[in-house]
């Protein structure tokens, strides 16, 4: 019994999709999608700002020992949003905050998607004990109220960079561990993860080959939100005098401009851009997560 | 089937199997399948009929190793099922299922082509793989087949989506395959087609197949014997033949009543009382409390009470015939 037609092993061969068909297909779909472009393209900019910014802010634009600067003066054409409380330019701040908040944001996120999925997928996967235990875990991280632990890494750790990704690792994983785990379940009940068990899989194989790229979606998004909330939360944390008082974060600006009297000097200047960048960036990791949700689920993929 | 077939031509059996799950929520444990024996043998067809509940989704994941049995055992050409993780992934080449619903049984984020190839790289058979893929989607009967490579599961019909599953079983080579429901979600004609496919292979490959199934058209049109299940039991089995022209079994009589026939005094037999519960089988013989003929019986033999107390012998596997009290009485009767 063989083909009606007889082809060569290289011709069938070469019908084989390639290996990253799928990246391409994604890749192509997500450019038809004008939010998510916008919001990478928001992401891009600002990765780059803070990637390149060391080419052109030195240390002596941000010591302020070292500038010169008019204190808390308002924009004009040579500071284009103007100066903080000791001479510094602005524009220059928030182009070197956005570094560290960005690191903060991505490595605390990178930590809750591994931790929460990981864990999220294998008691989904495993029920049972192995999954009661794990849950009980979570419970127990979620009670765990998330300043009063920032403060006692901060303790511990010393204040900063390290301490405050921690804290929010610690206390933001349990959201994407019950999610995925809720959605490995409902994955799991569907048939072709029998017929994969039947065809010969393990459990590693069902976890990793037919779970994880249906629940990919979902941690893709809640990614996209987590980083939002680190965001957030880092600017909280160093607001509150958590980070390091030396270094340069959105969240440390808006410390600063707090506690050095730009409210009362009315300086807008000193306290909006910050904000806005963490909207803004917050903005772009959402509208991309939106996209990147859409263009993933096949069926949607046609209709675009 | 006539005359005791020898092991070699058994492609599969189960002996005396049972399946309990344990008790939920302030109910008894539930006795899906209550000791069946069933023998498959090679290049046989064999159809597992009985309504929904009865226990013929359990006896299939049974067969294929997916659900382990409380009691009895299953055997592979003669040799009990080893239930190691090494031992199952052996035997899952040679005993294959395939499920109901085609359209959830594909990984909606695979294409044809890694979904057919899914079997063989399990079992690192990666040598060839485009043309073993190849192979199995045109032995399935998807043609050219290289054009569905790239496609994915929703850009295709019910009935292609089963191909594909069936290509995937294909790929491993089985010798048995397990299809519990393969139509009952599809079209009627293309129904038809996927039946003939199964027979097919049956013909040109010498598989072996236990079809699982509520209609019983479909037993008469591929199955060379039926087994007839009733509440975890098998209650009648036989070429189809015997079960389907003469059925002896007031159940399967029932089951057959109601096929239409077209002629005149046609008068289903409707089945009265409740559904089937396994977590509470009747003692005596299960079929009991709906049975016709136990309700119709004479006070005589009711007083007897053979039905609901004396406890039914389970069917041997190969034996053509019936599990009813009132049969073999009457037989007696007869002799």
């Amino acid at each position: 019994m063989s083909a009606a037609q007889v082809l060569s092993s290289q011709e069938v061969a070469a019908a084989v999709p390639a290996r990253f068909a799928g990246v391409r297909r994604f890749a192509r779909a997500f450019r038809h999608r004008p939010s998510g472009v916008a919001g990478l393209a928001v992401l891009l900019l600002f990765s780059l700002l803070a990637l390149v910014a060391p080419l052109f802010i030195g240390q002596d634009q941000l010591d302020v020992t070292k500038v010169d600067g008019p204190l808390l003066s308002a924009p004009s054409g040579h500071y284009p949003l103007g100066t903080d409380q000791a001479g510094r330019n602005v524009l220059l701040l928030l182009i070197w905050g956005s570094r560290e908040s960005l690191r903060i944001g991505i490595i605390a996120t990178a930590l809750t998607v591994v931790i929460g999925a990981g864990i999220g997928i294998v008691a989904g996967h495993y029920g049972g004990w192995v999954g009661r235990a794990l849950m009980h875990v979570t419970d127990w991280f979620i009670a765990l109220p998330s300043l009063p632990l920032a403060i006692s890494l901060a303790a511990v750790l010393g204040q900063g960079e390290t301490s405050i990704t921690i804290a929010i690792a610690a206390t933001s994983w349990t959201a994407t561990a019950r999610l995925v785990r809720a959605q490995t379940l409902a994955v799991e009940a569907r048939p072709f993860v029998e017929r994969a068990r039947a065809l010969g899989a393990g459990d590693w194989q069902i976890m990793v080959r037919q779970v994880l790229p249906n629940v990919t979606p979902l941690i893709l998004v809640s990614s996209t939100l987590t980083v939002a909330g680190a965001l957030l939360s880092e600017a909280t944390l160093t607001f509150l005098g958590l980070g390091n008082p030396a270094s340069i974060t959105w969240g440390e600006m808006l410390n600063n401009a707090f506690f050095n009297g730009a409210f009362t000097a009315d300086a807008w200047w000193y306290l909006l851009p910050p904000g806005l960048a963490i909207l803004v960036v917050v903005l772009g990791f959402t509208l991309t997560g939106r996209a990147v949700e859409h263009v993933l689920d096949p069926r949607t993929e046609d209709r675009s | 089937m006539t005359g005791r077939p020898d092991e070699s031509s058994t492609a599969l059996e189960v002996r005396d199997l049972s399946v309990v799950y344990p008790a939920a929520r302030g109910r008894g444990p539930a006795r899906a399948v209550d000791g069946v024996n069933l023998r498959i043998g090679k290049g046989e067809i064999v159809a597992l009929i009985g309504e929904s509940g009865c226990g013929k989704s359990t006896l299939a994941r049974t067969l294929v190793g997916l659900v382990r049995p409380t009691g009895g055992e299953v055997l592979h050409e003669g040799t009990a099922l080893d239930y190691s993780a090494r031992g199952l992934k052996r035997y899952r080449r040679h005993t294959q299922l395939v499920l109901q619903d085609p359209g959830g049984a594909l990984n909606p984020k695979q294409n044809v082509y890694d979904a057919v190839a899914l079997g063989p790289r399990l079992h690192g058979l990666t040598e060839d793989l485009p043309l073993t893929v190849h192979d199995a989607l045109a032995r399935a009967g998807l043609r050219p087949p290289e054009q569905y490579f790239d496609r994915y599961p929703h850009e295709l019909s019910g009935g292609q989506q089963q191909r594909v599953v069936i290509a995937g079983v294909l790929a491993l080579n089985p010798s048995v395959i397990v299809a519990d429901e393969p139509v009952a979600s599809l079209d009627a004609s293309v129904r038809g087609e996927i039946l003939k496919l199964i027979l097919r292979l049956r013909d040109d490959l010498g598989l072996s197949a236990l079809v699982v199934s509520h209609d019983l058209g479909l037993a008469w049109n591929i199955a060379d014997r039926v087994a007839v299940m009733y509440l975890g039991r098998v209650v009648e089995q036989g070429t189809v033949e015997e079960v389907l022209l003469r059925p002896q079994h007031p159940y399967t009589r029932a089951l057959l009543s109601v096929v239409p026939t077209g002629a005149d005094d046609w008068r289903p037999t409707l089945l009265a009382g409740e559904p089937p519960d396994p977590t509470a089988i009747p003692a005596g013989c299960r079929f009991h409390p709906r049975c016709g003929r136990w309700a119709d019986a004479d006070p005589d033999t009711r007083a007897a009470g053979a039905c609901d107390r004396r406890t039914l012998p389970v069917l041997a596997p190969d034996t053509s015939g019936a599990a009813c009290h009132l049969l073999t009485s009457s037989h007696l009767e007869n002799a």
